[in-house]
């Protein structure tokens, strides 16, 4: 078993695993206990399983374990707390921006990601940001809503 | 009582005692937290759906517990049902713990779907409440020493309505049993009087989903479990030759479970299951029984009928239609689409030799534990299906599968077992939609009128018995062979004045995948295409969409959900289509559509603006507007979310959606191949409600759904002049038919 040391949240974690290539999504939910990353499609497809790798989103279904080691990984839980959420969260959380909430990790990670580089992005640009992310719900409204306060404040 | 295999972590931390609750006032729902005696001590309470005890439980410390079947998908129900309780008990809402689907402690009234989460199931604890609030008043009418009629419920305790001291709800009934039937002419609540209901309360679920620390099914683990992934054959039928172990002789901890065609593997860790899954090397038979998904239209019209169904039968629209100004006909198909769930079916099962429980996100616990019960032998009264909540399932997607699939290795290894689909599992092995084929016919007069109108369906007949499970046809066990997809054949009759009219449906005895309920089952297609030849006999008499309808309807509720839904669009009354549609590449156009949904229920009326590119067939719907009358709304906001959702949704469903299958497998098997829709497609949604305090409730998650495909083509039949009667709308198609045009 190799081992892998990366910031995770702010804290500096090292975990073992079998296999280099396992992608970090397991390493997370199963290893480290932290289910704000989903498993929807393991293909890169959906962005439910989305974190912040060194403040930019990727797709942790995809992303061997190996390639983070040594870097910063930021999960849903390390944004915030529902006593304590980050601006984002809590405009999810006003606009009431979930249905079954099963893309809502991969939605307000890609705005933390989108934010970190377009602090004031318009409508179309948070329409193109999230392009790549999937919702069944059919919650597309209210989530453009929550990011569009963010985006304006 | 049933001997309970094994109590859950999941009872320890949230099911309800009923004797130790904690909770927190302002902001943090109750939430009950069980004596640390290591068994819940609700299990055993009533379960009779005709006791009020089966449904409240009143706690000692003054907050309250409420049980029932019917489970929230996400649909906002867990807020509602508490806001309706809570109005007759005077009850504050945060003191209400929510237990859901849980076949140990909710009583069984029915799982959740057919929108009947409130219409039936609000309405049955609300009646339940009702006969707690007489008991609870003429308990407080003893300890005050006033008559009951001089006292209320305010702020969860009983007081003289003109003030003074009063006595807390659980110090008048905590911790004991009311033993009390309900009562169906318990009064209710005045409407006029409501404080909670028709508020819009935040979701208690929120916050947990938008921060990673609601606890999904998908998230939840068991002591011992071990991880599953089952391996599906590469055709339908195809049976299991070898199977070559030393494949995944390279992946640690990894366990072979194969019973007939059923082959799986289990391992301690995730990842080695879905690694052991991918790479195992397994050899199947041919197998190409499945028809061509090409040209459904064709299939369904040759397929075997297993009967003829009349179902409304009015006049002679034989004998009228030659008298007709005019006659119009057309066809309409909808395919088979799935409910492409966003989090793949899981269920973890934990099988022991005194009885089995389940883990599952279905949307009816009580009717999974029948089916598995009686597939897998294991008497009912010692299987216990307790809900989590998965990803929204819009009805039955893997659900059912997939805790077959976790029961059966269970059973066979003898550890707890979770398993989560694969995305192709989902895609590829989730019951279907039913695909739909409409022919309409009409006759109308020289004022254009419609004077005869015929509808003849093909739909999949529903055999009775439950659907076969994948695992257990895998495996070799004798199983029902049921199919239904729910009621597919309402809203086939146009909802207005129609002197001669006949709707006739050829019931088909198969169709080549399994089906099952998929959101408004059968009226998103039947609505689309009754609405869209509403359109084409208005266009063909040269009267405006909306005129057209309003001059066909009476009832007042009707006639204002279309003027509302129009009045928001700013509709222009002129005939379809648009005749200065054009601007360069792209051609703008809006229509309309309106449903009572099930001729019975909801009253939806929609309207949408949509821009056609030309040059790609590419089309863009860029504002909905909707007017919706359900009746007495509970919770505006989760009202909204619902219709939100089901227009985004549909949209997805007409614009993009089909199962595609080649002779032997379904090969659409990831969002690429069965593609949904996107941020850049999302339109501006405007919704108002039309609210009936007096009036029962009615429910919210299908009816909206009904007029979207309609309103749509109309749309872009008034954009371009061109006529889709074939869902879905892809690009490539729309482009198709604007060039021949
Ligand atoms: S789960 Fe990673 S993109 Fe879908
Ligand atoms: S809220 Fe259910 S998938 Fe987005």
């Amino acid at each position: 078993m190799a081992n892998y040391s990366f910031q995770l949240n702010g804290r500096a974690v090292t975990v073992d695993s079998w296999d280099p290539a396992q992608p970090l999504l397991y390493v997370l939910r199963n290893t480290l206990g932290l289910h704000g990353p989903k498993f929807g499609c393991g293909l890169a497809q959906c962005g439910a399983c989305t974190v912040l790798l060194d403040g930019k989103a990727v797709r942790s279904c995809v992303t061997p374990v190996r390639q983070v080691a040594r870097h910063a990984v930021t999960t849903l839980e390390g944004l915030g707390t529902p006593e304590k959420p980050d601006p984002i969260q809590a405009a999810f959380i006003a606009e009431q921006a979930a249905q079954c909430g099963y893309c809502t990790n991969g939605m307000v990670m890609a705005t933390k990601s989108l934010l970190n580089q377009t602090p004031h992005p318009t409508l179309d640009q948070v329409k193109q940001g999230l392009a790549g992310n999937l919702c069944r719900c059919g919650t597309h409204t209210r989530i453009l809503s929550a990011v569009m306060r963010v985006a304006k404040a | 009582m049933a001997t309970i295999a094994s109590i859950s972590r999941r009872d320890l931390l949230q099911k309800g005692s009923g004797l130790i609750v904690s909770f927190a006032l302002g902001g943090a729902f109750a939430r009950p937290v069980a004596a640390q005696t290591g068994v819940a001590a609700d299990v055993g309470k009533p379960l009779d759906p005709r006791q009020v005890d089966s449904f409240l439980m009143f706690h000692s410390d003054g907050s309250m517990t409420i049980y029932t079947s019917k489970v929230d998908v996400g649909t906002g129900l867990r807020i509602a049902v508490r806001q309706m309780a809570a109005e007759e008990l005077g009850m504050p809402v945060e003191r209400i713990a929510f237990v859901e689907g849980d076949t140990a402690l909710t009583p069984d009234h029915g799982g959740t779907g057919g929108s009947t989460g409130i219409p039936r199931g609000g309405v049955e604890i609300r009646q339940a409440a009702a006969t707690a609030r007489q008991a609870l008043l003429e308990l407080a009418s003893n300890r005050l020493g006033r008559p009951a009629s001089e006292l209320t419920l305010v702020n969860g305790e009983a007081r003289p309505t003109a003030g003074g001291p009063g006595v807390g709800i659980g110090a008048l009934i905590g911790g004991r049993r009311l033993s009390l039937a309900v009562d169906r002419q318990a009064p209710l609540r005045d409407p006029r009087s409501y404080a909670v209901v028709g508020k819009p309360l935040p979701r208690p679920d929120v916050p947990g989903k938008c921060t990673g620390q609601h606890v999904y099914l998908q998230d939840f683990s068991v002591a011992g479990m071990l991880h599953g992934r089952v391996i599906r054959p590469p055709a339908l039928g195809a049976s299991l030759q070898s199977v070559d172990e030393s494949s995944i002789r390279a992946i640690p901890d990894v366990r072979v479970v194969r019973i007939g065609n059923f082959l799986a593997v289990v391992a301690p860790d995730e990842w080695a299951a879905v690694r052991a899954a991918r790479e195992l090397k397994a050899t199947w038979s041919e197998w190409q029984g499945l028809p061509r998904s090409n040209d459904m239209e064709r299939q369904l019209r040759a397929a075997a009928i297993a009967r003829e169904e009349t179902l409304v039968d009015r006049g002679d629209p034989a004998r009228a239609m030659p008298s007709a100004a005019k006659q119009l006909s057309a066809t309409y198909c909808w395919p088979f689409q799935s409910h492409g769930s966003l989090g793949p079916s899981c269920a973890i099962a934990d099988v022991r030799a005194d009885g089995a429980t389940v883990w599952s996100a279905s949307q009816g616990s009580h009717g999974l534990r029948s089916v598995l019960a009686r597939t897998f032998g294991i008497p009912q009264e010692k299987l216990r299906v307790i809900y989590m909540d998965g990803a929204g399932s819009y009805g039955t997607n893997g659900t059912d599968d997939v805790a077959a699939d976790a029961l059966l290795i269970s059973k066979t290894v003898g550890r707890p077992v979770r398993v989560q689909w694969m995305r192709a599992d989902e895609h590829g092995w989730d019951p279907k939609g039913p695909p739909q084929l409409l022919d309409l016919r009409a006759g109308i007069d020289f004022e254009g009128r419609i004077l005869a109108w015929e509808t003849q369906m093909w739909l999949p007949v529903a055999v009775p018995g439950t659907r076969p499970l994948v695992a257990a046809d895998a495996a070799g066990i004798t199983q029902p062979r049921g199919q239904n997809a729910g009621q597919i054949s309402q809203n086939a009759d146009p909802p207005y004045a129609a002197a001669n009219l006949r709707v006739v449906t050829h019931w088909l005895k198969e169709v080549p995948l399994r089906l099952s309920n998929l959101r408004a089952p059968g009226k998103i297609a039947n609505v689309f295409a009754v609405e869209s030849f509403t359109d084409e006999i208005a266009s063909a008499a040269g009267v405006d969409a909306l005129a057209f309808r309003v001059r066909g309807l009476s009832d007042p509720r009707a006639l204002d959900v279309l003027k509302r839904a129009a009045e928001m669009i700013g509709w222009q009354a002129r005939p379809s289509p648009n005749p200065q549609s054009v601007e360069g590449n792209r051609l703008a156009g809006r229509g309309l559509a309106y449903v009572r949904y099930k001729q019975a229920e909801n009253y939806v009326a929609m309207a949408m603006e949509v821009a056609v590119d030309r040059a790609t067939g590419e089309v863009r719907v860029e504002r909905v507007t909707c007017a919706h009358d359900c009746g007495l709304v509970i919770n505006p906001d989760s009202l909204r979310n619902q219709i939100e959702g089901n227009i985004l949704q549909t949209l997805s469903r007409a614009l993009h959606e089909e199962v595609k299958f080649d002779r032997s497998q379904v090969t659409s098997v990831d969002w690429a191949s069965y593609p949904i829709l996107r941020f850049p497609e999302a339109p501006k949604v405007e919704v108002a409600l039309l609210d009936h305090p007096s009036l029962p409730p009615l429910g919210a998650g299908e009816a909206s759904a009904a007029p979207v495909a309609a309103a749509l083509a109309n749309a872009i039949f008034d954009a371009t002049g061109v006529r889709l009667r074939t869902v879905p709308f892809i690009a490539e198609r729309v482009k198709a038919m604007l060039t021949r045009a």
